[in-house]
């Protein structure tokens, strides 16, 4: 009970934040309301008037009152069109407030994702966030514009149908104490039935799609163990559980078709037969019947519509929750009040007693301290996994220590703004990232109105302008997925010239170089040289040729800082330094 | 379409029961209104009530077994259409699964993936709905039409007219909105991956504080999504009122032309009534047929891109051997002269010749692109050599049959992958192994220390998400050793593995798999340094061969690659 009580809450609470974005729309709320209320009570006045229409036309040849007809039938063309246009006004209305709440949601998450911290990239899966800004957003979306409209023009028809029934033939109405707590019963069954089937159904489908996708990607891996056979008999079961889930859901699923028609058949059985005798009694004339008919139609129809529309609002609900999670998710704190803008940056950089974790009860990093003098090269080493990048993430301020501080030429990080301390070192990362756009904007990305001389100037010194120039567009080729060949190497080197654009004083290399392979490594350390003379670098690194000429080198193990000095002192210290050091020369 | 039908034709006796009930319960809910229209014109005017009842019965006796009727057949009509997609399914998969390299890269992972789900289920959705609606619309169309002909041929010409309006309507709107959804996808496609494009370089994104860069980046692609979608969707709107308006006109024509027909004595109140009644099912039904045609072409559209994949010729044959083999001095391994290239522009190896014996380990390096992986490609017939060939123990790879070929390799590929289950089931991989045998793998490849802590029962994620870069090659590695092949391969293996574990991977691999025959493609010279002989590839081409000593004398570009690693090699000696 009090769980029932909770999500009434929470429904209450999605609704109004729903309503914050349609609130800003309100006169076009007004004017679909007001669309939709005279489009729909202009249709229903139809029957009664083609009722009345029979009923001038007497039951014997010749008996036709032709005025009165055609009264009525004028009635109902002029009824009918401007009903018509003013439903299709409606549509173009309903859109338009779709379009802006879907812009603007769209843009919120967006606005949202661009001020989180990156831990939070870390943590979710790019495909989920995707899928909540285009799928979830969207559901919502749809949900909320239609089947909301839809549900107060079912209550409009259903009210108005069940007025005019009520002039028409007040007994007559009485069919519907059958007919009505059918639908309700029916309705129940379907929704408590058959809604966690269709969970099921897409369940079972998403794993099959999942499945075939894993194994498709490794079909390769496969072939070489020769293991085809059991990957498919793998497949069937799973085919086998999707098609079975599939046809249980069917097996409800497809009452609901035969079902409404069979409610609507009966309420038109009894109509007839109680109508006719009704007539018989001369209670009721033969356009009354008419107009009866067709209204007990157009009012059991909304009933069952209902059903369907409270299954969507479900999912719809759901959807929104995915949503305002997101963009109920913490962003990085903001800059300190008064926050100083670092310029002219000298490139001293000092740690102080630093102590960090990701998790408040976990404290990775215990008391770190360091000193790194201007144009000296600090390097990061450790095994597989040790929290390498953590250093860097502190450093740029990715997170916040927990205790200590960390300084930039004597300014504490913590009370200058954030982009001025990150705008000061220029960065090259492990994961090459380029975006679809042109191998110019690419590198062009990090300065803003470049020149076409810098950009080239920035290619040849990452020797990757040779390879350019020997594209058909050159710099002006798109990076796309399934465009042109491009290796990781490749890659590496366009976020290489893409750092050489920038003039900072402080630089960060996280395993730069790992995918580019030794020789092109080699062909790139004097342009790597010149990018990091006069520079405070700071370098992960798995190769010795960068790390025995650091000033410090950092030894990282699990996640803390085991041991710093340089080369000579670790080596001599014969510790995990000096350990890692010599497994290199290993052979078997 | 045609070569689907193969699928359908073992339910074709299933299939014509379904259709039978199905023909039988439209008729039924076809006749309710003509007994409405007897009713009021036949029977009132009797005043016999008894008469009144009987034909309410007989009324409602029609909707129960339409309703029995259409809740059969619907679910006999899921059943069956269950049953071919599932075979459809399973076809599909095997075929796709023994399709070769070349023919996966013709049809590339996501189109195949996407044939298997989407379009199946496309198909799936089609056989269900034709089997449901493709009897029942025209029935309630056709029959709807002979019974008003009957009752009224004036009043019928009423709705022959209308008919065509409708069709009309819902052509034009359906072909003029179709370009602008598939133009509507491609811009969310765009703005799908704006977003992707700010999660993975969140970090970039943010170090050169383009934040507000990007966010009008995406405010652009959002306004022109949402206007694309208002303008798709402005058109799309047309159909509902459209087709409601066309089919109240055509209810108030009735009315009128109903009117001149009384007048006349050619009709009856009871049969306008009815009329109304059947105008809006035909009308109904001619919405669920257009329906059908948007269905069948999204269906068929489907089918052709499942056909496409089934009938594919399978490549890579196995020839019968003609020739003896011809073991020169025990030579396990031999490249001869082979050249390939995968698009037949430009050779990606050109005349590679090679030969390693039995239980000898085979180095590579080279640049990114210079053919190292190509190499493994061909020893494992992922693609046949374009001249040349390639013997193993004096047989021509291309006579020997897949399986026995398959059975020779365990291997570790440049981005291998482990799929979402279990660690144990993810170094098995399907095949039947001991646990003595699993164990031992692990240990060889140091995974076994990570194991111990999480327990060769936890659930690797897809991909291997939850894992690092180092752990997921030592699961790779085991998987490749648990069943000791005769040749093994590592390509790129150990590029996450620190220098240490590299080295006792090395020493534990010399120990206990010794005897076996080895491939090693690597970035590192350590990697490869105890190799009996080393590959350095550019290009495709072979610029040197021989062990590390002989290539540190004849090799300049192998000797400038060691030095870049590995500082001069004395300063080495007298560190270690």
């Amino acid at each position: 009970m009090a769980e029932k009580r909770m999500q009434k809450k929470k429904k209450t609470y999605l609704i109004g934040r729903l309503w914050h974005y349609l609130s800003r729309h309100k006169l076009l709320i007004v004017f679909a309301l007001l669309c939709m209320f005279t489009s729909n009570i202009l249709a229903l006045f139809g029957p009664k008037l083609s009722g009345n229409a029979i009923d001038a036309m007497g039951i014997g040849a010749g008996d036709v009152d032709f005025p009165k007809v055609f009264y009525y039938v004028g009635l109902m063309l002029v009824f009918y069109i401007v009903s018509g246009v003013l439903s299709y006004i409606l549509s173009l209305l309903m859109i338009r407030l779709s379009r802006h709440v879907i812009y603007e949601m769209r843009k919120d998450v967006f606005n949202k994702l661009s001020i989180l911290p990156v831990g939070f990239f870390d943590r979710y899966q790019t495909g989920d966030i995707i899928s909540v800004i285009s799928y979830d957003i969207d559901t919502v979306n749809q949900s909320f514009s239609n089947d909301l409209l839809q549900v107060l023009q079912s209550i409009v028809i259903v009210v108005f149908s069940l007025v005019m029934m009520l002039s028409i033939a007040p007994v007559l109405v009485l069919v519907f104490a059958v007919t009505i707590p059918l639908s309700i019963v029916f309705t129940k069954f379907i929704t408590t039935r058959v809604r966690p089937l269709f969970r099921n159904r897409s369940k079972k489908l998403g794993e099959l799609n999942g499945f075939v996708e894993e194994m498709i990607g490794g079909q390769k891996t496969t072939k070489a163990y020769g293991q085809e056979q059991q990957v498919i008999d793998r497949f069937d079961r799973k085919n086998k559980e999707a098609v079975s889930a599939y046809n249980k859901a069917e097996y409800y699923g497809t009452l609901t078709g035969p079902s409404v028609n069979f409610i609507n058949n009966l309420s038109l059985v009894f109509v007839s037969v109680f109508g006719a005798l009704m007539y018989l009694n001369g209670s009721i004339g033969l356009g009354n019947i008419s107009s009866f008919v067709q209204y007990s139609r157009k009012f059991s129809g909304p009933i069952n519509e209902i059903a369907n529309i409270i299954g969507e609002l479900q999912s719809a609900f759901a959807a929104a929750e995915r949503v305002f999670r997101l963009m109920d998710e913490m962003p990085e704190t903001p800059d300190a009040e008064g926050a100083a803008v670092l310029s002219d940056v000298y490139g001293e950089v000092t740690a102080e007693h630093v102590s960090f974790g990701y998790v408040p009860q976990k404290t990775i990093i215990h008391d770190f301290s360091m000193r790194a003098k201007k144009g000296s090269l600090v390097a990061i080493v450790g095994p597989t996994g040790a929290g390498k990048t953590t250093i860097i993430n502190l450093l740029m301020r990715f997170y916040d220590v927990d205790s200590g501080a960390i300084y930039v030429d004597d300014h504490n990080i913590q009370e200058i703004t954030r982009s001025s301390l990150r705008g000061a070192y220029s960065m090259v990362l492990q994961d090459t990232w380029l975006f679809y756009g042109t191998i110019f904007e690419n590198i062009a990305y990090g300065k803003e109105n470049a020149t076409t001389e810098e950009v080239i100037e920035a290619a040849k010194a990452a020797k990757i302008h040779d390879y350019i120039e020997s594209l058909p567009q050159g710099y002006q080729t798109v990076l796309s997925d399934n465009g042109i060949n491009i290796s990781k190497g490749q890659k590496q080197l366009l976020t290489i010239a893409r750092a050489m654009l920038l003039d900072c004083n402080m630089l960060i290399l996280d395993e730069a170089t790992s995918n580019v392979d030794t020789r092109t490594e080699q062909q790139i350390q004097a342009a790597m040289r010149e990018l990091m003379r006069n520079k405070t670098c700071f370098v992960i690194a798995h190769r010795l040729s960068t790390i025995k000429n650091a000033d410090n080198i950092l030894v990282i193990r699990d996640g803390d800082i085991e041991e710093q000095g340089t080369h000579e002192e670790l080596m001599a210290k014969n510790g995990f330094y000096a350990k890692l050091y010599y497994a290199q020369f290993e052979t078997y | 379409m045609r070569y689907i039908v193969k699928y359908i034709r073992p339910f074709f006796g299933y299939i014509a029961v379904t259709l039978c009930i199905k023909f039988i319960a439209s008729i039924m809910e076809l006749l309710i209104p003509s007994i409405l229209a007897t009713i009021i014109d036949d029977i009132v005017p009797t005043g016999d009530r008894g008469a009144i009842f009987l034909w309410g019965g007989a009324m409602a006796a029609c909707a129960l077994t339409a309703l029995l009727g259409n809740v059969i057949a619907n679910r006999m009509a899921a059943k069956s259409s269950g049953s071919i997609t599932e075979h459809i399914r399973h076809d599909l998969f095997c075929k796709i699964t023994f399709l070769s390299a070349r023919q996966l890269d013709g049809f590339t992972i996501p189109s195949a993936v996407s044939r298997l789900t989407t379009d199946t289920y496309n198909l799936n959705q089609m056989f269900a709905r034709m089997q449901r609606l493709g009897v029942r619309g025209p029935i309630l169309l056709i029959g709807g039409m002979i019974i008003t002909m009957i009752m009224d041929p004036g009043l019928t010409m009423v709705l022959l007219l209308t008919l065509p309006v409708i069709a009309l309507l819902v052509y034009v709107v359906t072909k003029k909105s179709v370009p602008l959804y598939t133009k509507q996808q491609s811009i969310l496609d765009h703005m799908v991956r704006v977003v992707q494009e700010n999660i993975t370089g969140a970090r970039v994104i943010k170090a050169l504080s383009k934040t507000s860069y990007e966010q009008k980046r995406y405010d652009q692609v959002n306004n022109e999504l949402a206007d694309m979608e208002q303008h798709a969707g402005n058109i799309m709107a047309v159909t509902n009122p459209g087709s409601t308006l066309i089919l109240n006109i055509g209810l108030t024509l009735v009315v009128a032309v109903g009117a001149f027909r009384m007048n006349a004595g050619q009709t009856s109140p009871g049969v306008i009534i009815a009329f109304l009644n059947y105008f809006t099912i035909i009308l109904n039904a001619m919405l669920g047929i257009t329906r059908i045609f948007v269905m069948c072409s999204k269906g068929e559209a489907s089918a052709k891109r499942v056909t496409e994949v089934l009938t594919t010729a399978p490549d890579l044959i196995v020839t019968s051997s003609d020739a003896e083999p011809s073991p020169k001095d025990n030579a396990h391994i031999v490249f001869d002269h082979v050249s390939f290239s995968y698009e037949k522009v430009k050779a990606n190896i050109n005349d590679l010749s090679f030969s390693l014996k039995h239980g000898q380990t085979l180095g590579i390096i080279g640049a990114t692109g210079s053919g190292k992986s190509t190499i493994i490609n061909l020893l494992m017939r992922f693609y046949d050599v374009d001249s040349g060939r390639i013997l193993i123990d004096g047989k021509d790879i291309r006579t020997i049959p897949t399986e026995e070929l398959q059975k020779k390799f365990g291997v570790v590929f440049q981005n291998d992958f482990l799929f979402a289950d279990t660690i144990e089931e993810n170094i098995r991989y399907f095949r039947t192994l001991s646990d003595d045998e699993i164990d031992d793998a692990a240990q060889t490849a140091q995974a076994a220390e990570f194991i111990r802590t999480v327990g060769m029962d936890y659930h690797v994620s897809a991909r291997g998400n939850n894992l690092s870069g180092g752990q997921k090659q030592r699961l790779l590695i085991a998987r490749a050793l648990a069943a000791h092949p005769e040749i093994l391969i590592l390509d790129d293996a150990s590029s996450a593995l620190d220098y240490k574990t590299d080295a006792v991977l090395r020493r534990e691999l010399a120990h206990r798999h010794f005897g076996t025959t080895s491939i090693i493609v690597a970035q590192r010279i350590s990697s490869i340094k105890g190799a009996d002989a080393i590959l350095v590839l550019e290009g495709g081409n072979v610029i040197g061969y021989g062990t590390h000593d002989e290539l540190m004398k004849t090799c300049p570009i192998y000797q400038e690659i060691a030095e870049s690693q590995m500082g001069t090699a004395e300063e080495a000696e007298s560190n270690g």
